[in-house]
């Protein structure tokens, strides 16, 4: 059973950390602020020059900051996670009566929390610079959102589970691993814009079924439950996976030692 | 109540084929100071390690507390602690911040009133709102140590705790244990390798070579049973193996 007090006790380690480090505060509005402003002019230029950007209304505001959602979503549990490392805290950790279960849970909180310090200044930016505000999509974006920071998560988690078991030499990971998925999710263009045996891999991500969810409010005012439908199943699993993969590397770093001797 | 803190039968870890703990069998009576003695890569931190559920043993049993460690770890957990010089507390948090957060995760009350008592005792009131990460080698070590006595643990388990101190520090550190120990009448198991320590705290002591328990017993019992007026001689003829050459001496 996990217990909110020890799932507190980590996030208020994080909250501590983040309130005083100007410079993370810092790092955490710059980039999704800096994607807005210049995705917002890319936006505004393609309004009169593209049929299908001026047909939407800041579709391409919305995309970037959705992307951020899952970006955010993964890089602040691997963050989380990494920040643990680097101060070689992780043996008092597990030496406590804290479960890795209810650790990654803590994770994933302290990961909202960044995710929602970023990229709010970012979409409040966007209304008076572009005229477009994310919360014009209505009740969607809620199911947008949690869709993308649950795939974030999956994607943070696993990559936690494989610096544990290769070491601080797979930190790149971190920062990497969500971009490879930016062309298959058809951000900024629609999924038929991809190849047909690139749509088929697609369809297999959550964020796909989002961003044509996205378009699909910002072009036609439809709400597509069959996108949100699928994204919530492929997330379940996703995460489910990621966690069960996770506790494997879990038990596999007690086996070799690594909880204590974090480096390379 | 049993009046056994560890118990520990045929604890084994096997890294491919070395052995960094073979088959080690002993046992640490409740409300003392025992002392895991043994030279660099004796197996002292692989055990402390398995004791402690970073580490999972190969082979073996552990019983901590009168709970079997492999299936009630998380039952122990809360009465136990431990500090070490190879792990460390996040270092942009204050000493405040990382008593209140590791207060949290022990589930304790009161957690202001401990810290500030703790504090106190250990001498940390000036430093609770400087960043761990700020503090010198002795102050980092009295955090440790206040981080690892915040539960007021029924079992410490320390791993060279005087390590890279300076000697006035280390005495100030070995003198708050024995006088914590004796008015909490708690449980220390204390991997070292430095002898002075072991003779002066320990009133048990298990020598560890090679990932085996050699030989044990009380200081004084180790000192007249190799005849040496000291622990680090005794120390050095199970390190170089001179056991015999020293009995066949007398």
């Amino acid at each position: 059973m996990l217990a909110l007090r020890r799932i507190y006790a980590v996030v208020l380690r994080h909250w501590f950390l983040l309130r005083k480090s100007w410079p993370r505060l810092f790092e955490l509005i710059y980039w999704p602020t800096m994607q807005v402003v210049l995705w917002g002019f890319i936006n505004q230029f393609m309004a009169t020059n593209s049929s299908w950007v001026a047909q939407g209304a800041g579709v391409l505001i919305a995309a970037v900051l959705l992307w951020d959602i899952l970006f955010r979503g993964q890089i602040g549990v691997s963050m989380g996670f990494l920040e643990e490392m680097w101060s070689r805290n992780l043996g008092n950790l597990f030496v406590s009566p804290l479960k890795p279960g209810e650790w990654v849970v803590a994770l994933m909180v302290s990961s909202l929390i960044r995710t929602l310090i970023g990229v709010t200044p970012a979409a409040l930016i966007a209304i008076p610079l572009f005229g477009y505000s994310l919360f014009s999509l209505g009740l969607p974006l809620i199911a947008f959102f949690l869709c993308l920071i649950v795939m974030g998560w999956s994607i943070g988690i696993l990559i936690i589970g494989l610096i544990l078991r290769h070491g601080m030499g797979a930190e790149s990971l971190a920062w990497m691993s969500v971009f490879i998925l930016a062309p298959v999710s058809a951000v900024y263009y629609p999924l038929s814009a991809l190849p047909g045996w690139l749509q088929a891999i697609a369809w297999m991500l959550p964020s796909a079924h989002v961003f044509e969810g996205m378009r699909a409010v910002v072009f036609d005012a439809t709400v597509r439950w069959d996108h949100l439908a699928w994204a919530a199943g492929l997330n379940a699993l996703y995460l489910a996976a990621a966690i069960a993969a996770f506790m494997a590397f879990f038990r596999d770093a007690r086996v070799r030692g690594a909880l204590l001797q974090t480096g390379e | 109540m049993s009046d056994i803190a560890i118990h520990v039968e045929g604890l084994t870890k096997r890294f491919g084929p070395v052995a960094a703990v073979d088959g080690v069998d002993f046992t640490v009576p409740r409300g003392g100071i025992t002392g895991l003695l043994g030279g660099n890569g004796a197996g002292k931190t692989t055990t402390i390690s398995m004791l402690l559920g970073l580490l999972e043993p190969t082979g073996g049993r552990i019983t901590m507390l009168g709970h079997d460690m492999a299936t009630e770890r998380h039952r122990v957990l809360p009465r136990i602690n431990f500090s070490s010089p190879y792990v460390d507390l996040p270092h942009r948090l204050t000493v405040q911040e990382n008593l209140t957060v590791y207060g949290h995760l022990y589930g304790l009350s009161g957690i202001r009133r401990r810290i500030d008592r703790i504090a106190d005792a250990l001498d940390l009131v000036r430093f609770l709102d400087r960043p761990s990460g700020a503090l010198s080698a002795g102050q980092k070590t009295r955090v440790a140590l206040a981080k690892a006595l915040l539960n007021d643990p029924d079992l410490l388990l320390l791993d060279e705790p005087t390590a890279s101190l300076d000697p006035d520090t280390a005495d100030w550190i070995r003198t708050y244990l024995e006088r914590w120990q004796r008015e909490r009448g708690a449980t220390i198991l204390l991997a070292s390798h430095n002898m002075p320590e072991v003779e002066r705290m320990c009133s048990q002591v298990l020598m560890l070579r090679q990932g085996r328990i050699v030989d044990q017993g009380s200081p004084a019992d180790l000192l007249a049973r190799y005849g040496r007026e000291t622990l680090e001689d005794v120390f050095l003829d199970i390190a170089r193996d001179r056991r015999r050459a020293a009995v066949a001496a007398d």
